[in-house]
């Protein structure tokens, strides 16, 4: 049962953390270099900008989710197996998803990033 | 891409994992959380393991944010995985700690990983729909 739970978390800690990174990073496109932004504008435009986007709060909630997903994970698993574990998948989910739903070119290069990447967290665990 | 950048991709990569590794800490202190019990997820941010942890994955959201409003998901996402070469290598330089053989060929693959996404751009096509609004200031085409 506790492998089950653990699995069950680290699941919806991919799913989850996948769909806030997807909102957020529409989000903070649409937003603009926020480097830029706050020499040109200041902080409190950098924020008001931000907060006027109706992505960041969905992408919001979804992180959420993914951390209290981790939290439960965490209190079931052991770290070396929950983080390197959903963090791997979750680079695979996101280079899939970054170029269905963002549009990002995700070529071969990238590809074999977040595969090596993703090998590599696992890696860790041993 | 200017220094300032990179200091927030490394920005990104230390905070998440010095933050992941405190909640770990602290959740460690609280025991198995049940299904029946869920509430206490609320409260274990009282812990100040837990709190820390969060404190800097707040660090980690704010760097993690600002770069994604210059590059790609798909380019800032491997940098954050840097953050684990980091843990390990302070863990065998700073504290003394054997690592296993197969850990090393994971530091490998990581940098690797990491090194073929920062020599492509850091930003590819967008749709004009998704373009900053008329007054935002554009990122970079690349760098």
């Amino acid at each position: 049962m506790k492998e089950l739970y653990t699995w069950a978390a680290i699941g919806l800690i991919i799913g989850a953390s996948t769909t806030g990174d997807v909102l957020l990073s529409h989000a903070m496109k649409r937003v603009g270099d926020v480097g830029e932004l706050w020499k040109r504008h200041g902080l409190f435009s950098v924020i008001g900008r931000v907060l006027a986007t109706p992505t960041f709060f969905l992408g919001l909630v979804a992180m959420a989710v993914a951390f209290y997903s981790l939290l439960f994970a965490l209190s079931w698993g052991d770290l070396s197996l929950v983080v390197p574990a959903s963090a791997s998948l979750t680079f695979v989910a996101n280079a899939f998803a970054a170029r269905i739903f963002l549009h990002e070119r995700v070529g071969k290069r990238r590809l074999l990033a977040a595969l090596l990447v993703a090998g590599g967290v696992a890696l860790m665990a041993i | 891409m200017t220094f300032r950048k990179y200091l927030v991709l490394a920005g990104v990569a230390v905070f998440s994992s010095a933050g992941d590794s405190l909640l770990a800490r602290g959740m460690k202190d609280l025991g198995n959380v049940s299904l029946h019990h869920l509430s206490s997820l609320i409260f274990a941010i009282i812990d100040p393991w837990v709190a820390s942890g969060i404190l800097l994955l707040l660090a980690f959201f704010a760097s993690y944010m600002a770069a994604l409003s210059w590059a790609d998901l798909t380019y800032v996402l491997p940098a954050s995985s840097l953050g684990y070469v980091l843990v390990a290598l302070v863990a065998r330089f700073g504290f003394h700690e054997m690592i296993p053989p197969a850990r090393w060929v994971g530091i490998a693959l990581i940098t690797a990983g990491v090194g073929f996404v920062a020599a492509g751009p850091s930003l590819t096509h967008r749709k004009h729909s998704d373009l900053p609004r008329r007054d935002a200031i554009s990122p970079e085409a690349s760098s």
